[in-house]
């Protein structure tokens, strides 16, 4: 086997078991973990494509922002977990097997797709570019409302985020910069003599 | 016998399957669900990648660079909605959100 393949199985076969384990980890910070784990995994997989900015993106964005943001929550929030796990194992058998048929079809499916050789210079079609500036010369051109649009997306996210988690605690004793300032004795006009200080 | 479209279309039929049972299994806790939404969105990342890569056209990856985008702003909101929630209520448990029933 090419070095490309053996990097494709341990790839697949890590993503997998790490994907099986974040919906059966006990602890949900196991959870977490194992998710980054499949991230950085897809990364390599992503590499092995020749999708390099994607690969970097994935582990940049999902495993430096994304993943810890769902550590973050998972230790903040003090729940019961044991609770919200009740009733896990009766329904395990049931839905590993309607998820094996349903992923055996899938697999049919896509296996009769036939085969398919790479195309010549797989993922940079202009040949000489690299995979940044090709994604870049596509993305900026014909994708450029989409771009804009995907900023936007980003901007509500992050102001609907602060929206929601922000709040004003009641004795909490804040600045009032209004206030300090438009009070008629705060601002005083003085007559300095020189050389004599105030 | 090297790794061809097939392989990574079937290894991202697997992490989708994997994706949607965590859902099912995990229907009471919210986090995991939204976990389970990632692994599905990646899987479709995977897909989106591997047309891409064997059909020699950037769009595909294009594609997966805005659901990774809307991806991670459907997660902040999530996580925003969850905290939001649970200092309201102490509980996250999917079954106590029930307040619209009436």
């Amino acid at each position: 086997m090419q070095a490309d393949a053996w990097f494709f199985w341990i790839f697949a076969i890590v993503l997998a078991v790490s994907a099986f384990a974040v919906i059966i980890a006990r602890n949900p910070v196991h959870s977490v973990l194992f998710l980054i784990l499949s991230f950085v995994c897809a990364a390599g997989l992503f590499l092995l494509m020749g999708a390099e900015f994607l690969a970097m993106i994935l582990v940049i964005v999902y495993v430096g922002a994304v993943a810890v943001l769902f550590l973050f929550v998972v230790m903040l929030l003090d729940v019961d977990f044991a609770r919200l796990r009740q009733g896990f194992v009766e329904y395990l058998p049931q839905g590993l097997l309607i998820a094996l048929i349903v992923a055996l079809e899938l697999i049919y499916v896509v296996s009769g797709l036939g085969p398919s050789d790479r195309a010549a210079s797989a993922a940079t079609p202009a040949g000489t570019l690299a995979n940044t500036a090709a994604l870049g010369e596509v993305l900026y051109t014909r994708y450029f409302y989409f771009f804009q649009a995907a900023g936007m997306i980003l901007l509500t996210a992050m102001i609907g985020a602060i929206v929601l988690t922000l709040q004003h605690k009641p004795n909490v004793r804040r600045q009032d910069i209004g206030a300090q300032v438009g009070s008629p004795d705060s601002v005083e006009l003085r007559k300095v003599p020189s050389r004599a200080g105030i | 016998m090297g790794i061809g479209l097939t392989h990574f279309l079937a290894l991202a039929a697997i992490v989708f399957t994997i994706g949607v049972a965590g859902i099912i299994l995990n229907h009471k806790n919210i986090i995991i669900i939204l976990m389970s939404i990632e692994l599905i969105l990646l899987s479709v990342n995977i897909n989106l990648v591997a047309f891409s890569t064997y059909s020699g056209d950037l769009t595909g990856q294009a594609f997966a660079l805005f659901i990774l985008t809307v991806a991670a702003a459907e997660a902040a909101i999530g996580l925003a909605i969850l905290v939001a929630y649970y200092r309201n209520r102490n509980s996250i448990a999917v079954e106590d959100i029930n307040s619209l029933k009436g």
